[in-house]
């Protein structure tokens, strides 16, 4: 569980990026952050496993103050999957790079054995174990550094910007993957501007704007109301455009799924039809 | 990373800012060779006070200070070995003397670290390049210098991203002993270099793609010209040079314990 209370943070420039967040993230919950650029998403979401701590306010990790541990003991818990993979691939192969933090946090050698092939196969990169990282085309390397993460499996997991250079194809598969750790009760937090992406998924969705959350809720309910989503800079999904349009033949507004919405469309033709 | 805090241009205006750059530098390289003059502690102190009235007039205070904060840590470094090495030679004793040229060549060190970041405080790295090409200096070592110069806050603060990233995957940089702490950088470094590499690749490409070196003749929309604050600049450059070369060949320089013996 994550809490955070009241929370400030400015740069040492002097950018106040964070002015007075609070929330709380249960276990097992499945959230979006959304946001225009700069509006303090990923300053957020790196409270969440330390490395920022915040200028005023607490952030408790599972009920343990961020600014008390260092950043090494919360990775073990909070795993954080960096935007761009090039800003941590180092290793002579993929097996070394899904290696490195197993090493780190202590486990034993066939313990990693084992979490390297498990974390390989989960992602299907088996067939590049013994290739070097820097070989990898760039969603491979994006693939690469998430498995890198999950090899310790953290019980929370943050991805920032996942979707971004995949294509739909991969999209479809992290897709897939994030329901399956949903299933296993994990947390996971994104931070992205794919409204598409979110609407498939249908988490919690928080949106920012200038350092302070904005809405809080669903993203059948956040993704279907045009002025809160106005206020952020993102546009409505196209199945929900479409339903905003249409509400004066008596459709609901808040559609974001794409089965949802046929279902309620033959609804309405077989209405009229009658 | 907070002494390239104080080399980092940001776009004010004041009378500073626009000065011409060549005379910027002029005075720099002068304030600099007068301070290598001089090994005691007076004349130093007076250089250091003459580029106060500068770093106030630029209003770039705040980050003034905190590149001297940065420097600190070198500055504590230069004065101890001076101290102890002068310790050493005059015989295990604390004198009056070798203390004042451990502060002296402290103060030295401050003096450069000092002009140089007015100097770049106050010029555009743009600013720079123009100043460069119109003393003739060829367009490609220009060019090169300017990205050069242009590169390191983008570096620093990728450095910044991959140490984050890497402290996310259980990387403790402060652990172990001294070898094993310079084995903690390997995961910053060569991602690193990588992507320098790689950007300088993309750049190259950019370049290129947009006609890189075409004409022979290039011409400058902007063009420097001499003003009357230049000229001024020029005019208290050759004072502080002359002063300093007088006062180095023909005057007996009093030390501190000498003055403060002769007030006693």
């Amino acid at each position: 569980m994550i809490e955070v209370k009241d929370v400030y943070f400015t740069y040492p420039n002097s950018i106040e990026a964070l002015k007075g967040v609070s929330l709380t993230i249960k276990n097992g919950e499945f959230v979006a952050i959304m946001g225009e650029n700069g509006a303090g998403k990923t300053t957020l979401v790196k409270h969440f496993n330390g490395l920022l701590k915040p200028t005023r306010g607490s952030v408790l990790v599972d009920g343990v103050d961020t600014t008390k541990v260092s950043v090494a003991t919360l990775a073990r818990k909070v795993g954080f999957v960096f935007q761009n993979p090039d800003h941590q691939l180092f290793s002579e192969t993929v097996e070394e790079e899904l290696a490195f933090a197993l090493k780190n946090f202590g486990f034993k050698e066939k313990t990693i054995k084992r979490r390297v092939t498990w974390a390989l196969n989960l992602l299907g990169l088996a067939q590049y174990r013994k290739t070097s990282p820097f070989m990898l085309s760039g969603g491979e390397r994006k693939r690469v550094a998430l498995a890198s993460v999950l090899a310790w499996n953290p019980k929370i997991l943050i991805l920032d910007e996942p979707t971004i250079g995949q294509d739909y194809q991969q999209k479809e598969k992290l897709l897939q993957f994030i329901l399956q750790m949903k299933a296993q009760r994990k947390t996971i937090i994104i931070v992205t501007h794919d409204v598409e992406f979110v609407a498939e998924c249908n988490p919690r969705v928080l949106l920012m704007r200038q350092g302070r959350i904005t809405a809080d809720g669903k993203a059948q309910k956040v993704l279907t109301s045009p002025e809160i989503l106005t206020h952020a800079s993102i546009v409505p999904p196209q199945i929900t455009q479409i339903f905003l349009q249409l509400s004066d033949f008596g459709l609901p507004k808040e559609v974001i799924d794409i089965y949802e919405a046929r279902q309620k469309l033959l609804d309405v033709l077989e209405r009229k039809a009658k | 990373m907070s002494v390239f805090d104080g080399l980092k241009f940001r776009r004010v205006y004041s009378p500073i800012h626009n000065l011409d750059p060549r005379i910027k530098f002029i005075y720099v390289c002068a304030i600099f060779a007068a301070a290598i003059l001089f090994l005691e502690l007076l004349p130093l102190i007076i250089l250091f006070l003459i580029q106060v009235p500068f770093v106030i007039l630029a209003g770039v205070k705040h980050e003034w200070l905190r590149s001297m904060r940065g420097a600190a840590f070198l500055a504590t470094i230069i004065f101890l070995t001076n101290f102890i090495f002068s310790f050493i030679g005059a015989g295990y004793i604390v004198t009056p003397s070798n203390l004042e040229y451990a502060i002296a060549m402290t103060l030295r060190f401050i003096v450069l670290i000092e002009s140089f970041s007015v100097f770049f405080l106050t010029t555009s790295p743009d600013h720079l390049g123009l100043a460069l090409e119109q003393t003739r200096i060829p367009y490609e070592f220009c060019f090169a210098f300017t990205t050069a110069v242009r590169f390191v806050p983008v570096l620093a603060e990728e450095a910044q991203t991959i140490m984050d990233a890497q402290k996310a995957r259980g990387l403790e940089l402060e652990s172990g002993n001294f070898l094993k702490r310079i084995r903690n950088y390997i995961p910053i470094l060569i991602p690193l270099i990588v992507s320098a590499i790689r950007r300088s690749l993309e750049l190259a490409e950019a370049m290129e793609s947009r006609a890189w070196g075409a004409t022979e003749n290039r011409t400058n929309l902007y063009v420097l010209k001499m003003h009357r604050g230049d000229l001024v600049l020029i005019a208290i450059t050759a004072g502080i040079l002359t002063v300093a070369i007088y006062v180095r060949l023909f005057l007996g320089i009093p030390s501190f314990s000498d003055l403060l013996g002769g007030l006693f």
